[in-house]
C-alpha cells in the first residue's frame, strides 16, 4: 500500500530495491528513499491529508512503509503556536514555536524517526533494534522498541546526562555506555552493524529512519495553513533534521500542496561543536570534523553525517548558520521559559540564542514569518541549569514566617529602587 | 610496515569476503594503495579521480586520520586501519 519505490544513491544515482541497505556499493554515497510522486499526487491532497489522524501518520503516503505503522501511532502533530512574548523579546512580530519538547512518547523529535524505523524493522523481520545516541534517540528507541515487543541495544557516550540514561534504562533495554564521544560511539556502531544482524536504526535503517524527520516540516506547513514560513531556525548535530526539513518542504512544493518552498534554513550550533556553522560562515565546501566540548550534549556530534547535504540545503535556501556559547545557551533556555512557559533542553537554548544573533545581524526581519524548531525537553537536561535558576525561599509553616519573607522582599525592592 | 585493515561490508565482495586483511606501506595512503593493487575493484570504490571519496572515513587505530596528517599519516607495524562508511548516526 506504500508509495515508496526503492532507494537511490544521493551521489551517483544508482538505484536499489528496498532493503536494510544504507551505503551505495559503488561510491559509499548515502541512500535515500524515493516515491512515486505523480501517482501519490493524484490520490492525495491537503484536504485528504487534513482528514487523517492527529499524528505524524496523517502524512503516511510520504513515509517509507509498505504496511500499517507497527508502533508510535500517537507520535507527532505537536503544537505550533504564535510566540508573542518571545517575539517581543527578540523583536519579531510573527514568531512561531514548533514544540516537539512535548512529543509522544519521549518528549523529543526523535519519536518521529523511531516510529518510522521501528515499524520498518518489523517489516524487514528484525527482532533486535539498536542505535548510537546522544540521549534523545536512546530514550525513544528504548520506549518504542519495548512497545513493539522487540529487543533493543543502545550505545551512548558514557558522559551524557543522567536523566537521559535513566530515561533509557527504565524501559528494560540493554544500555552500553562507551568511554568516548558520540563520534567514537557511532564509528563503533558502524563496525558492530557490519558484524551483527540487527536493525541499527540510524545506520543500516538510516534511509527510512531519517524520512520521519520530514513530518516536522509537513506539520509546520499544514499548521500555518499549507504555507511555507520565511525562516526556520534548526538545531544541528548530524544535520539530518535540517536536510529532511528541506526535503519535506521541497516535496510539498513539488506536489503543489504549498505555493513555494521559500523557507530559509538556519543551522544553530553550540560554539563548542560547530562544524556546520563554521563551514557556512567560511564558505567552505567541506566539513572539517571537530572534537566536541559543549553543554549541549545532544548536539555534540563533531563529524556530522549529513553535514555536506545540510550545507547545500542551507545555501540553496538562502539561509545561514550561527553558533552560541554555553552561557548564551543557558540564557536561551531561560528566555524561552520565562516568556512562553516552555522548558526546552540545551538544544532549544541553542536555537533561541542563535535566533537572537540572526535578528541582530539583520538576517531575519521583524515582520518575517519565523519558526523555531524546539526539538527536546528541558526536564532531561536540568544538570545544565545548576546555579542558573533562583533557589526557593525556605520557611517554617507559620504565617509569621511568610509575612516576614514578604516584608524582606518589599524592603529589598525599595532599596533597589532607591539605588537605581 | 605490515598493518591490519578492517574492510567494510560494501568492499568485502572484492576481497573474497574478508572482514580484515593485512597490507603493507609506510603511510595510510600507501597501505590503501597496496590493497587497491592487490584487489581489483577496491581502488575505484575508495577513490574518485585520485582523492578519497567524501563519504568514507579512515581511522588509524582509534583516530580519524583527519585529526592526524590525513592520508600521509605514517603507520607502524601492528597498527589497525579501519575503513568506515561516513553516513551513520545523528
Amino acid at each position: 500500500m506504500g508509495y515508496s519505490t526503492g532507494l537511490v544513491c544521493r551521489v551517483c544515482g544508482k538505484r536499489y530495491e528496498e532493503s536494510p541497505l544504507y551505503v551505495c556499493e559503488d561510491c559509499f554515497g548515502p541512500l535515500e528513499v524515493t516515491y512515486d510522486y505523480e501517482f501519490l499526487g493524484r490520490k492525495f491532497s491537503p484536504e485528504t491529508i487534513s482528514r487523517g489522524p492527529k499524528s505524524m501518520w496523517r502524512y503516511w503516503p510520504l513515509l517509507p512503509l509498505q504496511g500499517e505503522p507497527k508502533v508510535g501511532l500517537e507520535v507527532g502533530f505537536t503544537p505550533l503556536f504564535h510566540a508573542k512574548r518571545l517575539g517581543d523579546a527578540l523583536g519579531l512580530k510573527r514568531l512561531f514555536i514548533k514544540n516537539d519538547a512535548v512529543n509522544h512518547p519521549t518528549l523529543s523529535f526523535k519519536d518521529r524517526v523511531v516510529a518510522v524505523s521501528v515499524s520498518k524493522a518489523v517489516e524487514f523481520g528484525f527482532d533486535t533494534v539498536a542505535c548510537a545516541s546522544t540521549g534523545n534517540l536512546a530514550n525513544s528507541l528504548a520506549a518504542q522498541a519495548t512497545a513493539a515487543g522487540l529487543r533493543s541495544l543502545i550505545f551512548i557516550p558514557a558522559d551524557i546526562e543522567e536523566a537521559k540514561i535513566v530515561g533509557t534504562s527504565v524501559y528494560g533495554t540493554e544500555v552500553v555506555a562507551v568511554r568516548g564521544n558520540y563520534d567514537q560511539v557511532n564509528r563503533l556502531c558502524s563496525e558492530v552493524a557490519s558484524q551483527y544482524q540487527w536493525a541499527f536504526v540510524n545506520i543500516n535503517l538510516r534511509p527510512y529512519y531519517s524520512e520521519g524527520s520530514k513530518t516536522f516540516a509537513f506539520e509546520i506547513a499544514e499548521q500555518l495553513g499549507w504555507q511555507c514560513p520565511d525562516h526556520i531556525v534548526i538545531p544541528v548535530a548530524g544535520c539530518s533534521l535540517l536536510t529532511k526539513i528541506w526535503k519535506g518542504l521541497t516535496e510539498l512544493e513539488e506536489l503543489g500542496w504549498i505555493p513555494k518552498n521559500k523557507a530559509r534554513l538556519y543551522a544553530a550550533q553550540p560554539s563548542g561543536c560547530s562544524p556546520v556553522a563554521t563551514a557556512v560562515k567560511n564558505g567552505w565546501d567541506t566539513i572539517k570534523p571537530v572534537k566536541p566540548n559543549t553543554i549541549a550534549k545532544s548536539l555534540a556530534i563533531g563529524n556530522p553525517a549529513d553535514g555536506l547535504f545540510g550545507l547545500r540545503a542551507i545555501r540553496q535556501s538562502g539561509g545561514y548558520a550561527e553558533d552560541v556559547s554555553d552561557r548564551e545557551i543557558i540564557e536561551g533556555i531561560l528566555l524561552l521559559a520565562k516568556t512562553e512557559g516552555v522548558f526546552t533542553e540545551t538544544a532549544g537554548g541553542v536555537v533561541v540564542a542563535a535566533t537572537r544573533k540572526l535578528v541582530r545581524e539583520g538576517r531575519i526581519g521583524k515582520d518575517d514569518l519565523t519558526v523555531l524548531a524546539i526539538t527536546g525537553n528541558g526536564l532531561k537536561t536540568q544538570d545544565a541549569l545548576v546555579g542558573a535558576t533562583r533557589r526557593p525561599s525556605t520557611i517554617d509553616p507559620t504565617l509569621e514566617d511568610f509575612v516576614a519573607l514578604e516584608e524582606q522582599k518589599e524592603r529589598r525592592q525599595r532599596e533597589n529602587v532607591s539605588l537605581g | 610496515m605490515s598493518v591490519l585493515v578492517r574492510i567494510p561490508t560494501p568492499l568485502r565482495r572484492f576481497v573474497d569476503g574478508n572482514s580484515i586483511l593485512e597490507a603493507r606501506g609506510k603511510t595510510v595512503s600507501q597501505v590503501l594503495g597496496d590493497l587497491s593493487q592487490r584487489y581489483p575493484g577496491v581502488g575505484e570504490r575508495l577513490y574518485d579521480g585520485g582523492s578519497l571519496r567524501p563519504f568514507i572515513n579512515i581511522y588509524l587505530n582509534n583516530e580519524d586520520i583527519r585529526f592526524l596528517q590525513g592520508e600521509g599519516t605514517a603507520v607502524k607495524d601492528g597498527d589497525v586501519i579501519s575503513i568506515v562508511p561516513a553516513i551513520a548516526g545523528g
